[in-house]
């Protein structure tokens, strides 16, 4: 017995320093790739910063107020693109948040088993799945002709108020059908993260509205709704994000045309369908220039999406 | 109080009282945004599918795309070669690092400040707009290859890269999800076996959650081949295959062609033989999307671990 006792060892002997290595070392490889991934937007932020440098020390802050796009004499300005991303992610907004409301609260109340539920989920999600080209393809040929009839009327009907104030185009593209479109992209954000807002709020919170007397859409009314309040307003952050950036749909119906006008019925252009549509082609100043609205449009983006996330973030925490 | 004087009717919801009516009202307005809702899904999918269809013959798989007086044939066999190495490319990059950083994230950051800010960036560079991509892989790629006198800077690689930014946050938060579905027991029996950190990521953590990490990274995939912006000034477009055969990977130098920037540059032709090639090409993206989401969906709802 003596031998074996010889011939046997310790268990647990001490790692050898090469696992130890290995082992440090995986940490903070995985540490450099996490950082990188944030650092990935800091990146970014210099590279097209560094990019519009040319073009903000010519222009300045008078890029924000000329409406000139001319490749010829190098002058450039970004106003009719900047009012046409606002006033086509409004257009988005104005149909998509009571419609991704209505979804959202009908998903989360107790109407449909819960089988059926997550399949309307699961459908509602797909639509933003969809290519953005897609959507822009099926623009064209399908929901312009409609909305060109359409426009013609509520032209005829209400022209004389200015955003109808114009006949539709000839092509029948414009801001109307570009901010639908843009509408259908953004209502999956807006339904998916206020159903979550609404579906991870307390139930006694119900249970004591229901308990005094009130019905449901009361309780839903006064009481769901606030509770839900920021995440909805995080939700409808998160989708003005989306519809400021959005570029193919929004270019292939926008119509493109560089001027300001009062009618949504007109056409226009925003900041993603200039450079989508002059980058390639672009070089010298211009691309300083084309760069410079990126970052207009960059910084845009990203202080609604920062908003939207401290928003969503807080309703998770609780 | 005398019970006898108690009227039961009182606390009865009486039909026509405006608090029903309001209720009933709003309860139809939810139904009728739901059917709206969905009224998009139907309408595109249907088109696509009817206008698509029709026009997906084998010869659209291997032909190059017509010019705009071919009236008949062609097809979009380098579009769908460019699309998947473009795919390729993207997954290359944004995989290893995506899940090297969510394995940060979830095993060895979890909790502190650090993790909570790089998810934070995370979550701000999934919202970034894909055109602002696009905009910086030109930056990055496409102006370097041209000061080191490659080509016109414009190429495949580019491309690539733009993509694989675009995937990077959906991967890391994928895989996190995955992650976390995996329960602390596996963690700690591992250690207590002796195994290392490294050890335990790898030989078990990971494995148990890859048909998981698999579906998401899947759907990521799937996503990047449906994206046009980021491709317009930096992939480009190209009327042939990539020489691959010829050159090697030097081809990636050169521009190439994909299904969603064919899609854009055909949806505005006046030739009917395009138009209907956009459909078709269209009806893959499409299908791809629906295909995937459909199977992640069966996927991830049988949970086992």
């Amino acid at each position: 017995m003596t031998s074996l006792s010889k011939d046997s060892q310790p268990a647990v002997q001490p790692r050898s320093s090469l696992d130890k290595n290995l082992d440090r070392g995986f940490i903070w490889l995985t540490l450099l790739f996490a950082l990188a991934v944030a650092g990935v937007l800091i990146w970014m932020t210099v590279v097209v910063g560094i990019g519009a440098i040319p073009a903000m020390l010519k222009y300045g802050v008078g890029f924000i107020f000329s409406s000139n796009w001319d490749a010829v004499n190098d002058e450039y300005g970004a106003l009719p693109q900047l009012y046409g991303t606002l006033v086509s992610s409004i257009i988005a907004l104005i149909f998509a948040v009571p419609i991704g409301l209505g979804v959202a609260l009908f998903l989360s109340e107790d109407y449909l088993p819960t089988r059926i539920q997550v399949v309307i989920v699961f459908l509602v999600e797909l639509l933003a799945a969809i290519p953005s080209v897609v959507y822009g393809l099926w623009g064209i040929a399908v929901l312009v002709p409609i909305m060109k009839a359409i426009g013609g009327q509520i032209y005829n009907l209400f022209g004389w108020i200015p955003i109808f104030g114009t006949p539709p185009s000839a092509t029948g593209l414009g801001m109307l059908p570009a901010g639908l479109v843009l509408a259908v992209m953004v209502l999956p954000t807006i339904a998916a993260i206020s159903r979550d807002a609404l579906i991870s709020l307390p139930p006694d919170l119900r249970q004591a509205a229901v308990g005094l007397g009130a019905t449901r859409w009361e309780a839903i009314i006064k009481i769901l709704v606030p509770a839900a309040f920021s995440g909805i307003v995080g939700a409808i952050m998160l989708a003005l994000g989306r519809a400021l950036g959005e570029t193919m749909a929004v270019t292939l119906l926008i119509g493109n045309s560089n001027n300001i006008s009062a009618s949504i019925l007109a056409p226009g252009s925003t900041i993603s369908s200039l450079l989508a549509l002059k980058f390639a082609e672009a070089d010298g100043l211009q691309v300083s220039a084309l760069m410079y609205s990126a970052l207009l449009l960059f910084a845009i983006t990203l202080l609604v999406n920062v908003l939207a996330e401290m928003l969503v973030r807080r309703v998770q925490r609780i | 109080m005398n019970n006898d004087e108690f009227n039961a009717d009182l606390l009865k919801r009486s039909p026509g009282s405006p608090r029903t009516l309001f209720g009933i009202l709003m309860t139809g307005l939810t139904f009728l945004s739901a059917g709206i809702a969905l009224l998009p899904l139907v309408a595109v999918i249907g088109f696509v599918i009817a206008k698509g269809g029709s026009r997906i013959k084998l010869g659209v798989f291997t032909e190059l795309p017509p010019t705009a007086y071919q009236v008949d044939g062609g097809g979009f066999g380098n579009a769908i070669q460019g699309t998947i190495i473009l795919v390729v490319i993207a997954a290359l990059i944004s995989i290893p690092i995506g899940v090297l950083a969510a394995v940060y994230l979830t095993e060895f950051g979890k909790g502190t400040k650090l993790a909570d800010w790089i998810r934070f960036f995370t979550n701000v560079l999934s919202g970034v707009p894909s055109i602002i991509v696009g905009v910086f892989a030109y930056g990055v790629i496409v102006l370097n290859l041209k000061n080191l006198g490659i080509g016109n800077g414009y190429s495949t690689f580019a491309g690539g890269f733009a993509l694989s930014i675009l995937m990077l946050p959906i991967i890391v938060r994928a895989t996190e999800e995955s992650l976390k579905l995996v329960p602390p027991e596996v963690r700690q029996a591992a250690v207590g076996l002796g195994a290392t950190n490294f050890q335990t990521v790898s030989w078990v953590v990971l494995p148990a959650a890859l048909p998981a990490i698999i579906t998401g990274t899947t759907l990521a995939i799937a996503r990047a081949a449906g994206e046009t912006a980021p491709l317009l000034f930096t992939a480009l477009f190209s009327q042939y295959y990539l020489p691959l055969s010829e050159k090697g990977p030097n081809a990636l130098y050169e521009p190439t062609a994909s299904l969603a920037v064919l899609v854009y540059n055909f949806a505005t032709r006046p030739f009917e033989n395009q138009k209907e090639l956009a459909w078709a090409a269209s009806l893959i993206l499409v299908l791809m999307v629906l295909l995937t989401s459909i199977i992640s969906r069966i996927a991830t709802s049988r949970k086992v671990y």
